[in-house]
């Protein structure tokens, strides 16, 4: 098991924003989060990051507890790709993804030359280097997004975990960066954690699937187990139907 | 890392312009040849060869010499704490004077000043520590009153300094009015005039500013990912809290040493390294070394028109930083409006 997580409850405050999520993931899995808005898809990503300061519950990657070990190591087994992500301006994309080695450099962020051959894959892997010596300042919200998660792969960890890391690009950038994610799961064996909203994209690229409810888990599986029109129906207080495609393809999940 | 040598060693041209121009200028003008002369004649040991070279002399090594080293030291202290307020607070407008932390030293200082500690023989270090102290309460106050939740919006970082440092001034003001005699004298020192002279505050401030501005290049890459916010550095394998701990203490700790020994003198940490931003981009590791040698040049040129405006008397140096800071800071906050930091 890759990715153990064992959520009793986690919330901002002593009340809890969600409760009783148990999953686990194996390598190489890709994980769609869906479910309505509210229904704890961030909380989520936030807790198993450990952003959140009240978490109740056990994380294990690779068999490390996650509440036992340092940030250093945390880093180098966990990486985040965040909803909105605030960049400073006035540095360089090229900067920002060397950032990424930071848990692999010295305080001072000296950058070995394995750290910087290491982001330049990354960068082309991402196609982030066409614009590596531009001023973040000046990129589009989908740009960022992609130096985001080029920095995200610079840590070089066994786990990814993004919030709707889509949510700003175009249908083409969509596509392209869960491609991405689907071949770093597949061909690197990383576990990919998403939180999205398009349940289409969700069908298409998730191995399995987490729908939440009220901060809660309203069921865990593979597409035939939770993307049933009765449970997606349910879930989002709304009759949907769900359709495959003549040739296979696709799922498509349609409102009635 | 973008090249740093180059802009670093124009900077230090700079600085060396300017140090042969405050030796030079002043209520008696020394001629360049001469101040070469004498700085060359003592460092060999030899005396003077004439009454005039030996006036130069006093000049040069009692006044003028350790007022520019004094005017070199504080302005990369308070350029180089500005420089990390501003991406510890990733705000362009936090500098050492807005945020509260010059006030709070300055209370701090007096504070000492009132209680007759510099009569004591430790007074050179009595006096910067506790107006250290004081800082960091100002600074700790003033960032507990700004902080919504976890964000640290610009408005409220900038009302709060301005409440805080009011309230610091208030109390500063009302140390001076029930003192007599020698502490008035504090008041111009308040206003930015250096009226400490002589080499004992250089060798006092030495220390204090060696400190912060060493402690602020050395945590310059941590100073970098925390510029990305809270989380994003936490997830990037930064201890955000002893991080940050650790940048408010070298920074109060510059700019406690530049007002300790030379007042309250605004602007300079606003202006310069903001100025620099635009250059060099904004890694800490290029933009904190040159912000240092900058705000040196910046505060030294300054000082040289705060003597010659008026001459022979002289401005506090602090008047003139603030004619120039005020407009500056004006245009900042127009435009912060359109761009994050």
């Amino acid at each position: 098991m890759q990715l153990c997580v064992s959520i009793e409850k986690a919330g901002y405050d002593q009340s809890a924003t969600i409760s009783d999520i148990h999953f686990n993931l194996q390598e190489g899995q890709l994980l769609a989060v869906i479910g309505p808005n509210g229904s704890g898809k961030t909380t989520l990503i936030r807790a198993i990051s450990q952003v959140l300061p009240n978490i109740k519950g056990q994380l294990h990657i690779n068999g490390t507890d996650l509440f036992q070990t340092n940030e250093n190591s945390r880093a180098r087994l966990m990486a985040v790709v965040p909803q909105s992500t605030y960049v400073p301006p006035s540095f360089l994309v090229r900067e920002v993804v060397l950032m990424g080695r930071t848990p692999y450099m010295n305080w001072t962020g000296k950058a070995s030359r394995e750290d910087k051959n290491f982001v330049r894959e990354v960068m082309l892997q991402t196609d982030v280097e066409k614009f590596e010596d531009q001023q973040c300042g000046e990129l589009s919200a989908g740009e960022r997004q992609r130096v985001i998660l080029a920095r995200a792969l610079a840590q070089n960890t066994p786990v990814l975990l993004m919030d709707e890391p889509t949510s700003h690009l175009d249908l083409r950038y969509q596509i392209e960066f869960l491609e991405l994610s689907k071949s770093l799961s597949q061909n690197e064996g990383k576990t990919v954690l998403v939180a999205m909203h398009d349940l289409n994209l969700a069908a298409r690229f998730g191995d399995m699937f987490l729908a939440m409810k009220n901060g809660s888990t309203d069921s865990f599986g593979s597409a035939q187990d939770v993307l049933l029109p009765e449970k997606l129906s349910k879930i989002y207080s709304l009759p949907v139907r769900v359709v495959k495609l003549q040739d296979g393809s696709s799922t498509v999940v349609i409102p009635k | 890392m973008r090249n740093l040598a180059r802009p670093l060693l124009l900077c230090f041209a700079a600085l060396v312009i300017a140090v042969f121009l405050s030796i030079g200028v002043g209520s008696v003008e020394i001629p360049l040849r001469e101040a070469v002369d004498v700085i060359w004649n003592t460092l060999r040991g030899t005396a003077p060869s004439s009454d005039m070279a030996r006036t130069y002399q006093t000049i040069l090594l009692t006044l003028r010499l350790p007022r520019t080293l004094l005017m070199v030291m504080t302005g990369a202290a308070l350029a180089g704490s500005g420089c990390a307020y501003q991406g510890l607070f990733r705000n362009p407008l936090a500098d050492p004077y807005l945020i509260g932390a010059a006030s709070g030293a300055g209370l701090g200082a007096i504070i000492s000043l009132t209680l007759g500690w510099p009569a004591s023989p430790f007074s050179y270090l009595i006096v910067p520590m506790s107006a250290f102290l004081c800082a960091l309460l100002t600074v700790f106050l003033v960032f507990q009153l700004a902080k919504v939740r976890k964000a640290l919006p610009a408005t409220n970082l900038i009302l709060a300094g301005v409440a805080v440092s009011s309230f610091a001034t208030a109390l500063t003001s009302f140390l001076l009015i029930n003192a007599s005699g020698e502490l008035r004298r504090a008041l111009i020192w308040l206003l930015g005039g250096s009226t400490m002279t002589g080499w004992k505050p250089v060798l006092g401030q030495l220390p204090f500013a060696l400190i912060g501005l060493l402690g602020l290049l050395a945590f310059a890459y941590q100073l970098n990912v925390l510029q990305f916010g809270d989380e994003q550095a936490f997830q990037l394998g930064i201890n955000v809290k002893r991080a940050r701990t650790r940048i408010i203490i070298f920074a109060t700790l510059s700019t406690a040493a530049a007002v300790a020994f030379t007042g309250v003198i605004g602007f300079v940490g606003l202006i310069v390294p903001h100025m620099f931003r635009r250059i060099t981009g904004g890694d800490m590791r290029r933009l904190l070394p040159l912000s240092m040698v900058g705000g040196a040049v910046f505060l030294m040129a300054a000082d040289i028109i705060a003597r010659v405006l008026v001459a022979p008397q002289e401005l506090p140096v602090g008047i003139i930083t603030s004619l120039c800071g005020a407009p500056f800071f004006l245009f900042i906050l127009r435009r912060s409006k359109e761009e994050d930091w």
